[in-house]
């Protein structure tokens, strides 16, 4: 494969709104449900039904829409997109075609190749899904379900500002956790409620021109993304230096095979003849209902990365891992006003509390409050970060207060000298050679002799007492 | 309020109009359902109502007129028939029609022409024929229709009853199936003003279910004016060209006399773009019938017409079996002027001809004009087949109801004199949400009409 080439890379978004209740109609959104139980007139397209647009859906897509920097336009069309499928039920599905709700914004990321990359944002518009067809259900039959049918969307359309399909992977992801962040979307790639296609061209590097462009489709998962879109970088690289060119097509992605085929010809070149949607007026937003908008949206990732970074006094890194996502961030600085030392706190936070979350359905199990005691236990010398460690286990799967567990598992370190000094005396006692040679100048057996204490403690003795007993008693 | 019994054996009486689509034995039974169900204090309790079979009623089969949804029952019933229902009416079986409101003859329905119920030979108009044969044959007081182009006006003239279209946004669209969407209204053919007039006033007013319908109060029922004091009403010169049939020119003459007698200030005004309403309406209603017609595709309700292999032959032979030829060919006009490459020079120009026609009225109406009047059609009821063959010369004979369809404007037709035993319907048209202004001018013109005279 010859290098010099340059990847150009642009995604369409499509991302289910996290609503009680479909586009156009009261029927639920619920995942799962028994096939074509979550239906009615309007959503099944019976004769005489008409749509009737879902305010928590339109406000949904304008703090999308204000998150990504987008102009907001006050007056934006509903448009019919006519083609025939059987998922389909009406023969077009409402979405925005010339005047969509919004144009014009950016998503800032990190991407592994290029550090810090701004992508452009052509426009983000609303419209509803069509429902499922199922093949593989019944032999030689297709199946419908249409529980999906008029669920809300919005589309997303980046520019052709990304660079490799690792940068696609990490707009993404960006996209992702800034709408999870604002409980726009659920964004599983995996339940569907995140789709995207990417269109792709190659060009040699340095080169500023577009080239013919194909659209992948069929990328069902996080996973998926990148080799995908490798793939399809790949086969266009070999295709050109082959003496070939690039044809305008949808590729499908498969990710069994990990290769792409193009999408039979039959299946593409839709007119969709789209047209303003008679059945419903334009959608006008006042610019007191968008600043409303505005002026409810959270904190966004990206600010609140760096203001974890400046108020904590975290790494830039450590500031990213405990924003990834907002039940963390949240459940960190829980933690920290509950009057755990910052940095400590996003240690244990970092570490045991993400781990244990990982292993049981992303659940924070142990309490803000009770992880800030633990954090002081330990910084008070009544836990060894070991013993910490259990505490956290236990109150992690059995609850309870933190000190109270810490005294019945016997794990409260001992700060008792004289209790410290009779576990010394036996260590020193049963190791009569190995103090010879610490008083010959060996004193690296120090730690030698600190973790015998440890061992005849069971971990209980506090280490820095117990140190400070051992050196009085080699020394006399 | 009438017997349901007696109803029913007066619908019987007519089939020979072929104006009703429901078996004698479903509307006999029902009717006596719904009238032991009626609500007595309704202001409409126990009287009986057509419905045009593309308006979805719990009751009977929603066909609307067309193969393609043979034996079709809704779920539900429109917002315009709960609206009667709950007024007490009789929901009095499914009127005949032309296939999805297509056509001016109710000669294009898939279950066969209506009859005039004056003269077997002639159409009585459509496509709310069989609501309007039914209202005209005295065998119901009131009928529900539908309007994209006329379709309840025309026939009204024909068949000499009165109906009226509302303002578009005036009664809920809901349950109406569509066809020309930014078009379609609910209308009401009826033996008399006042019948028609309350039935409207029942089923209008706001519907959350119909974003296009405008969040107002129904509309309230005039009285009848004692004079046409203070109307002024236009004749717009293009209504009334030179090829104009001259019986329904002398009516027209005759009822503006009779207006200026009751104290009415009649002034000739021009509507400039009239000539060019035809063409936009068979730019527009189309464009948007081949995607409300899209849902018929044999995969979820209706008709499967089976053997295929897959789904395009799926497709292609319920449409094609299951459409007419006038609904085809409609779709297909449709289809076109949406394509890419054709929507700037058709369908975008449309609309913009569409707005000029409606800034026409508006002219008028600000320089003081507060209702138009002009013949329904250019002729009374043609022959049938006289224009089956001809598509464009029946698209003209809704030449003067259109327009009122692309302003959105209420309009309606009353019996303004006979020619030959046929009836001649003249055309009031009113401002925005002002039906009650045109209900009135229609009362004082009805009252001094001698309808069955020779004009």
């Amino acid at each position: 494969m010859g290098s010099g080439w340059e990847t150009v890379i642009g995604l369409e978004t499509h991302v289910q709104l996290r609503t009680k209740s479909k586009m156009f109609c009261g029927c639920s959104t619920a995942f799962g449900a028994p096939p074509n139980t979550q239906v009615c007139p309007v959503c099944l397209g019976l004769p005489g039904a008409l749509p009737q647009p879902n305010g928590a859906a339109i406000k949904l897509a304008v703090r999308a829409a204000l998150a990504l920097g987008c102009t907001v336009h006050p007056k934006s069309i509903f448009a019919r997109k006519n083609y025939f499928y059987p998922d389909l039920p009406k023969g077009y599905q409402i979405s925005q075609h010339e005047q969509p709700l919004a144009t014009s914004g950016s998503l800032s990321f990190i991407a592994p190749e290029r550090a810090a990359v701004t992508a452009g944002i052509i426009r983000l518009h609303v419209e509803e899904d069509a429902g499922k067809s199922i093949h593989d259900r019944f032999p030689k039959a297709t199946a419908v379900d249409l529980n999906r049918s008029g669920v809300p969307l919005i589309e997303i359309v980046s520019a052709p500002d990304l660079r490799s399909p690792a940068e696609a992977r990490a707009y993404l992801l960006t996209l992702k956790q800034l709408l999870e962040y604002l409980g726009i979307s659920d964004c599983d790639m995996e339940k569907g409620s995140l789709r995207v296609d990417a269109n792709v061209s190659i060009r040699r590097a340095g080169a500023t021109e577009l080239n013919t462009r194909t659209e992948v489709k069929n990328i069902n998962s996080f996973a998926f993304v990148e080799k995908a879109l490798t793939v399809e970088r790949d086969r266009q690289i070999a295709l050109v230096e082959s003496g070939g060119s690039v044809t305008q097509q949808t590729m499908l992605y498969d990710s069994k095979e990990n290769n792409v085929r193009p999408q039979r010809a039959k299946e593409e070149s839709h007119d969709y003849r789209y047209f303003p949607e008679p059945d419903l007026p334009p959608l006008v937003l006042t610019p007191e209902f968008v600043a409303e908008q505005q002026s409810d949206l959270p904190e966004l990732p990206s600010a609140k990365r760096d203001r974890f970074a400046a108020q904590y006094a975290l790494s830039r890194e450590h500031a990213a891992v405990l924003t990834a996502s907002r039940t963390v961030a949240e459940y960190y600085e829980n933690v920290v006003h509950a009057g755990a030392e910052p940095q400590a706190a996003a240690n244990w936070v970092m570490t045991e509390a993400l781990a244990d979350a990982k292993d049981h359905q992303e659940e924070l199990r142990v309490p803000a409050v009770a992880l800030a005691q633990i954090v002081a236990l330990v910084k008070g010398g009544t836990l060894s970060h070991q013993a910490a460690k259990r505490v956290f286990g236990e109150v992690a799967s059995k609850g309870g207060d933190p000190r109270t567990v810490a005294e019945a598992l016997g794990l409260v370190q001992v700060a008792d000298a004289n209790v410290l000094a009779g576990w010394v005396s036996d260590v020193l006692g049963a190791h009569a050679s190995e103090v010879g040679r610490y008083k010959n100048g060996e004193t690296k057996l120090m730690s030698f002799f600190l973790g015998q204490v440890m061992r005849a403690s069971k971990g209980k003795a506090d280490p820095k007492l117990a140190q400070r007993v051992l050196e009085e008693k080699l020394a006399s | 309020m009438s017997d349901a019994k007696a109803v029913a054996d007066r619908l019987m009486k007519v089939k020979r109009l072929n104006a009703l689509l429901t078996p004698p034995k479903d509307l006999r039974k029902s009717l006596s359902v719904q009238a032991a169900a009626a609500r007595p204090t309704g202001v409409l309790y126990g009287m009986p109502v057509a419905v045009k079979d593309n308006i979805c009623t719990l009751e009977f089969t929603t066909s609307c007129g067309s193969r393609i949804l043979e034996g079709y029952r809704s779920p539900y019933d429109a917002t315009a028939i709960a609206k009667l229902k709950a007024a007490g009416a009789l929901i009095a079986g499914k009127t005949n029609c032309d296939e999805f409101a297509m056509g001016s003859s109710t000669e294009h329905s898939a279950y066969g022409r209506v009859i005039h119920p004056l003269d077997k030979t002639r159409v009585p108009g459509g496509s709310s024929g069989g609501s309007a044969a039914l209202v005209g044959a005295g065998v119901v007081p009131a009928a529900l229709g539908s309007e994209t182009g006329g379709s309840v006006r025309q026939p009204a003239s024909f068949c000499g009853v009165v109906g009226i279209k509302p303002t578009y946004g005036r009664v809920s669209r809901y349950g109406l199936v569509a066809f020309g969407s930014s078009l379609d209204q609910i209308g009401v053919l009826g033996r008399s003003v006042h019948d028609a007039a309350r039935v409207l006033s029942v089923i209008s007013g706001r519907d959350s279910r119909d974003a296009t319908c405008e969040d107002r109060d129904p509309l309230r029922l005039p009285t009848v004016p004692e004079s046409l004091q203070g109307f002024v009403v236009g004749l717009p010169r293009e209504y009334f060209p030179p090829e104009l049939d001259p019986a329904v020119r002398r009516a027209c003459e005759r009822a503006v006399r009779l207006m200026k007698e009751q104290g009415a200030a009649v002034r000739e005004v021009s509507l400039p773009h009239t000539a060019y309403a035809v063409p936009t309406y068979y730019v527009i209603a189309p464009a948007e019938a081949s995607s409300n017609l899209a849902r018929y595709d044999g995969v979820r309700y209706g008709p499967r017409f089976d053997g295929a292999a897959d789904l395009r032959t799926l497709y292609r032979t319920t449409r094609g079996q299951g459409f007419g030829p006038e609904v085809r060919r409609r779709i297909l006009v449709g289809t076109y002027v949406l394509s890419a490459g054709y929507y700037d020079a058709y369908y975008r120009r449309a609309q913009q001809m569409r707005a000029l026609i409606a800034q026409d009225f508006r002219n008028v109406f600000d320089r003081g004009v507060d209702l138009l009047f002009t013949p329904t059609t250019p002729t009374p009821a043609f022959k049938a087949g006289e224009k089956l063959g001809d598509p464009i010369a029946m698209y003209l004979s809704d030449i003067f109801t259109v327009t009122a369809n692309l302003a959105g404007l209420p309009a309606m037709s009353i019996p303004i004199g006979q020619v030959k035993g046929l009836p001649i319907g003249g055309q009031l048209i009113g401002q925005a949400f002002l039906e009650d202004e045109m209900i009135e001018a229609a009362y004082a013109l009805e009252r001094v009409v001698p309808a069955t005279d020779e004009a």
